[in-house]
């Protein structure tokens, strides 16, 4: 897969690029536009980059130097008492400790359910599977507002309020990622399947020696876009937990802003860096590979 | 475990190995096809139930109001603002990311030196918490202290107070949201104009085909399937807009940024009115039901799965 990219970051910069060659003058308009491309690039760039810019220098300003105008760009230390001052003012470590255990109990539940899910739709037979699969795309027609107040209701009944489970289980159901996973394992060429069953391999074994390496990519794609989905989750923990034991880490920043007001931005900013910064590095760390799986994906065989 | 091939096995197997298929099938997607069943379809069920009572979330049980809710909520002059609020709110994001996350992927796609680090840039929003970008851009649009101010003012341009001007919420939380989503529709633009077949565009090159053109003939058209995916998925994202939302204006000022998703919140979880939350949530489910409806026909000749 780094072949790949490797492969497309480095197409040759030359004008014979089958895509960009418009005819036999294209060499000398090239530089201008060229030019043109570089300075939409680099607003994009900025575009992009201000805001956490904005909230990464805010983190280490002092009051001093957030409250003057025009504002100072760069903080003059690395001073770390915005962050506890927000660890003061509501308690991060609870947070951080639900919102880790919400999200790996309910990313590896949600992408068990898709995984398991594609593979029956793509490589099982069964007599109602279209009909089927559009009762499971449907579902993804059903806002999660709409539900909102009925689950609100439903895990009350279950006396799962302000629990794991309530937070939880709710949310494994799968259907985009169930969605993305089809998709790809459509792509795999079925005489390999065909042939893996002909040497006698069960379904579960060509699950996991056949199709999931060869979905390795979109696998990791669906694998982290579900815990940023899960880490993200805002309104569902907002509703179904209501003491300061239960709250994530989104329900928590946003009572340390309406705890802070507007007076005290560095602090809010420190909180706000708390939430973020995780799945930042996450991002950082695997974006390869939820590109590279997105563009895998779609390249056939 | 014999050398037969299966055409010519005997009868009996192949039916019984099929029958253990649709067993090892349901086994698959039960747990799946659980959580949905009681999470996403009874829920709608429920709803349709609750909004025929007036429940206020106290009262042992429901009390029958027929349609009272919907006549009250369908004349309601306060709901035909949030209806507009939520028509262009979703317009416009939508609209903006679907253009603009091409504009994005085609520049993405060119030789230029760092486009790797912008598409990186660029992508970063969609992966982080809507509270913690809501609270950052809250920080950027204060009015005294903000760095839209520090941006403006040297330009003789007078930073509005954003999100307390209920002429400027709605277009700031939309600035917001298109932040943080055409990252996400250039990055599957980008995937698709990459899996395009280079020899249809040798071939129209050769034919005297100009960028515009190759653009307009080949690669709109075959991003068809893509551009529809992206329609779905947005619209739906867009209507459950809700963080975003909650942290930087809570529907205010003055209602300026009610939309659907946030109008049901306070319907039911601050003003405790069951049955007025369970109407609007049906009348959204109908809404995205047409719009989906109506694409899904509209595109389904011109979308070519497989």
């Amino acid at each position: 897969m780094s072949d790949t990219i490797i492969r497309t970051e480095r197409r040759p910069e030359t004008p014979q690029s089958p895509r960009t060659s418009g005819g036999p003058d294209t060499r000398r308009r090239a530089p201008a536009a060229t030019l043109v491309k570089y300075v939409l690039l680099i607003g994009a760039a900025a575009v992009f980059l201000g805001p956490l810019f904005w909230l990464f220098t805010a983190v280490f300003k002092t009051p001093e130097e957030i409250y003057r105008f025009p504002p100072a760009w760069l903080p003059t230390s690395l001073s770390l008492d915005n962050f506890t001052a927000a660890w003061q003012a509501a308690p991060f470590d609870r947070f951080f400790l639900n919102s880790a255990i919400t999200t790996a109990v309910g990313t590896a539940l949600k992408v068990a359910n898709a995984v398991l899910t594609a593979y029956a739709f793509c490589f099982l037979a069964f007599p109602y599977k279209k009909p089927l699969f559009l009762v499971l795309l449907g579902a993804m027609m059903v806002p999660g507002h709409v539900v909102l107040l009925p689950n609100y209701l439903t895990v009350a009944s279950l006396g799962w309020v302000n629990t794991y489970a309530g937070l939880i289980l709710p949310g494994v159901g799968s259907v985009f990622a169930t969605f993305l996973m089809r998709q790809h394992m459509l792509t795999i060429p079925r005489d390999i399947i065909e042939a893996a069953k002909v040497d006698g391999s069960g379904h579960l074994r060509t699950l996991f020696t056949i199709v999931l390496p060869m979905s390795r990519p979109i696998l990791l794609t669906v694998l982290i876009i579900t815990v940023v989905e899960e880490w993200n989750n805002f309104i569902w923990p907002l509703i179904v937990t209501n003491s300061d034991h239960m709250r994530t880490l989104p329900i928590g920043l946003l009572m340390l802003k309406d705890q802070e007001g507007l007076a005290n931005w560095g602090t809010i900013m420190a909180g706000t860096a708390m939430v973020l910064a995780p799945m930042l590095l996450i991002f950082l760390l695997a974006q390869r590979y939820i590109v590279g799986g997105l563009t895998q994906g779609a390249v056939k065989g | 475990m014999s050398t037969a091939s299966p055409a010519a096995a005997p009868a009996g197997t192949p039916r019984r190995r099929i029958r253990r298929e649709y067993l090892l099938f349901l086994a698959f997607i039960a747990p799946n096809f659980l959580v949905i069943a009681v999470f996403a379809y009874w829920p709608v069920l429920y709803n349709l139930f609750l909004s025929f009572t007036d429940w206020n979330l106290i009262a042992a049980a429901p009390g029958y109001a027929g349609i009272g809710n919907y006549t009250a909520t369908l004349t309601d002059p306060a709901f035909h603002q949030v209806l507009l609020t939520t028509v262009v709110f979703t317009g416009v994001v939508v609209a903006g990311s679907i253009v603009l996350g091409l504009a994005l992927a085609l520049l993405f796609d060119q030789p230029l030196k760092g486009r790797g680090l912008v598409r990186t840039a660029a992508f970063a929003p969609h992966i982080l918490s809507g509270a913690a970008v809501a609270t950052i851009w809250l920080f950027i649009f204060d009015p005294g202290y903000g760095l839209m101010r520090a941006l403006l003012q040297p330009m003789g341009v007078t930073s509005p107070d954003w999100m307390t001007d209920s002429t400027w919420a709605l277009p700031g939380v939309i600035i917001v949201y298109l932040w943080k989503n055409i990252g996400f529709a250039a990055l599957i633009y980008l995937a698709g104009l990459q899996s395009l077949p280079k020899d249809l565009y040798e071939a129209a090159a050769i034919d005297g085909a100009g960028p515009w053109t190759l653009l307009r003939r080949i690669t709109l058209p075959l991003l068809t399937p893509i551009t529809f995916f992206l329609l779905i998925t947005t619209i739906i994202g867009t209507f459950q807009a809700f963080d975003i939302i909650a942290v930087m204006t809570a529907g205010g000022p003055a209602g300026s940024t009610t939309i659907l998703s946030w109008q049901i919140y306070d319907e039911g979880f601050r003003a405790f009115d069951a049955g007025r939350a369970a109407t609007t949530s049906i009348i959204m489910f109908v809404v995205l039901l047409l719009m989906t409806g109506l694409q899904t026909r509209y595109l389904e000749k011109r979308v070519h799965y497989r």
